[in-house]
């Protein structure tokens, strides 16, 4: 008996009982549905975290100034101006596995234009800033050589601040003033959105480190080239533990520390706290599959409930099939057929059900969700194997029926 | 004469139950010559069932031999049992055993899903089977949709589908009444003069009068084995 001749078998049998079978698709149905939604939400929160990750910049180490301790009274971070703009530019320079350095200078002020005005932090950067953050300029320019050697009077500004300062106006060419000083909008970066501690980081101001040192922040500042920040890009693949170490060793030895003394700064591998916490909802998307995979086991087991009840009822069918020269093996076949269309059919449906579940589900709840290809995948090879593994057992007890009993089973 | 369709030789069936061995069969020996219509008789639990079974291939016999068509078949493997059942055998039963919910149509050609026949042929055949016992009409009707008398020739078809050499019948008239009774014996009176060889069991005397050769048995052996002239029910009928 060739196999087109099974599966139209199995396919008559199950239309011959429409509602059972409908009802036993049922629990895979729902199986299969819950597992898509839940890898697609948990997939959703990975990729929020992942997104995090992106807009701060993959792959950053930051920089800080070390604390000063002074009468007894330890400072915080940065409370000593102990790293430098040419800390910044050496480790740039010297150490292959960087692929920027960007020092900043870090300030808060109050943003004018007009009659508007808004508080927000500005930063003193280099053109390295952006290429460490991955960040662009979606209108206007980036800053001129000559304007970072001359401190010229421009700046960038994010959109939260165009949005609060300059409503639907375009900001291009506007003049704001900080702490007093003209500066000409020249471009506006890209939405970076919140960060993973829901920070705006969409609020701020940059302009040309010089600017930021010499017109803004003042004559201390002038003096010393000292920065707030360094922030570090480590190239792609480079080991960055290995960079983190020589990065440790270059400023050491700029800041002539000898053997034994403490670091007179810190460093902090950001993209490590990040990576935590993408584990962690790897961690968590993985739970929520498998909760949903249990509800998959449970409509797995119906399905050989129904196919028990479906022997014990059809035994005398079984009979008569074997009378009329039906082997064992065309019964086994033929139930393990009926069970695997039924897991399926209920597969193909759950797929439909749980692509739409999780598109109503980011359209309702507003939650995000990531539909991948792989999960619908399992679950349609999940659904197959469920249909193999427990039709099997009633599929094997009909074919052991002798034919003479079941042909008088009343 | 040629080798007999049926020969058996100390069939015994011996069923198991608990610590008790129960024979049914006590060494069954007889011939069934090809072209015979033969009646089983005898009361419940003489062992007739039995020897049915055991001539259907549908069980294996505890002792004896069993050839069919020339081939020792009580040793076969229940495969091989099956693809004997599928090629040589037809049954008719007392409650028909129709598929419910299914064409008279599909029901006649079942057995062609477990032959060689390709699929293209199956339906062909299986009308032709129908058109044979007078149910050519009723091809798409399902069981439930047909009378007894009706649902019994589906099943007469379902039996000849295969080309068979030899008809069982287990009480085929058991559930009809006896003017449908008649029409089915005439049926497979008639198959018989075809060429097809018949076996009824029964234990009526007016279905086993039909036969032309009628087989008693009581307590597991055969306690009569007598020609018959048989009664013709086409012309009852007519």
């Amino acid at each position: 008996m060739n196999f087109a001749a099974t599966l139209r078998i199995a396919l008559l049998a199950l239309r011959v009982n429409k509602m059972r079978s409908g009802l036993t698709m049922l629990g895979i149905i729902i199986g299969v549905a819950a597992v898509i939604i839940m890898i697609a939400v948990g997939g959703g929160a990975q990729a929020r975290v992942e997104d995090q990750i992106r807009s701060l910049g993959s792959n950053i180490i930051m920089v800080l100034s070390g604390s000063m301790t002074s009468g007894g009274a330890r400072g915080g971070i940065g409370s000593q101006p102990t790293i430098f703009e040419d800390d910044a530019y050496a480790i740039g320079r010297e150490i292959e596995e960087i692929q920027a350095a960007a020092p900043t200078l870090r300030g808060t002020g109050q943003v004018v234009w007009g009659n508007t005005n808004w508080s927000t932090t500005f930063y003193g950067v280099t053109p390295d800033y952006l290429e460490v953050r991955e960040w662009s300029i979606v209108e206007g320019r980036g800053f001129e050589p000559a304007e970072m050697s001359g401190a010229g009077k421009v700046v960038l500004i994010g959109q939260t601040v165009a949005k609060n300062v300059f409503g639907d106006d375009s900001p291009l060419d506007q003049v704001i003033r900080v702490r007093k000083v003209p500066l000409t909008v020249i471009g506006v970066l890209e939405r970076k959105g919140q960060s993973m501690t829901g920070q705006d980081q969409d609020d701020l101001i940059l302009m040309p480190i010089g600017t930021a040192r010499k017109r803004i922040l003042g004559a201390a500042q002038a003096k010393s080239r000292s920065v707030s920040s360094i922030m570090v890009k480590v190239r792609e693949g480079a080991d960055m533990n290995q960079a983190d170490q020589r990065m440790r060793e270059l400023l050491r030895q700029r800041h002539r520390l000898q053997p034994g003394q403490d670091d007179d700064f810190f460093v902090r591998n950001l993209s490590e706290i990040l990576q935590a916490q993408e584990a962690s909802s790897k961690v968590m998307s993985l739970l929520l599959a498998a909760v949903a995979s249990v509800s998959l086991l449970v409509g797995g087991i119906g399905i050989m409930n129904i196919m028990l009840v479906s022997v014990t009822e059809r035994t005398r069918e079984i009979g008569l099939r074997m009378a009329v020269g039906a082997r064992a093996r065309d019964i086994l076949t033929q139930f393990l057929v009926e069970a695997i269309t039924l897991s399926l059919i209920g597969g193909a449906v759950g797929i439909l059900l749980g692509v739409g579940g999780a598109m109503a589900i980011a359209e309702l709840a507003g939650w995000r969700t990531e539909l991948s290809g792989s999960s619908i995948v399992l679950a349609a090879g999940f659904a197959g194997a469920i249909g193999v593994f427990f039709g099997y057992y009633p599929a094997r007890k009909a074919s052991h029926l002798l034919p003479i009993e079941a042909l008088r089973y009343e | 004469m040629s080798t007999p369709l049926i020969r058996v030789d100390g069939l015994t069936k011996d069923y198991v139950m608990g610590s008790n061995v129960v024979p049914a069969l006590c060494g069954v020996s007889l011939d069934i010559a090809a072209g015979e219509f033969v009646a089983v008789m005898g009361p419940s639990g003489s062992g007739k069932s039995t020897f049915m079974n055991l001539l259907g291939c549908l069980d294996h016999p505890s002792g004896g031999r069993y050839w069919l068509d020339g081939e020792e078949v009580s040793q076969l493997s229940g495969d091989e049992l099956a693809r004997v059942r599928n090629r040589k055998l037809g049954f008719v039963f007392q409650h028909f055993n129709l598929l419910a919910r299914t064409s008279a149509l599909d029901n006649v050609g079942l057995p062609l899903l477990y032959s060689a026949m390709p699929p293209s042929q199956r339906r062909e055949h299986a009308a032709k089977c129908l058109a044979q016992v007078g149910l050519a009409e009723r091809m798409d009707h399902h069981p439930a949709q047909l009378s007894g008398g009706q649902q019994q020739r589906v099943a007469i078809a379902r039996a000849l589908v295969n080309d068979p050499q030899l008809v069982l019948a287990d009480e085929p008239t058991g559930a009809l009444d006896s003017h449908t009774s008649v029409e089915i014996m005439a049926l497979l009176q008639q198959l018989n003069r075809e060429g097809i060889t018949i076996v009824v069991v029964t234990h009526e005397h007016d279905v086993a009068n039909f036969a032309g050769r009628i087989i008693g048995f009581r307590d597991g052996r055969v306690i009569q084995d007598h020609a018959n002239t048989p009664s013709d029910a086409a012309a009852l009928l007519a």
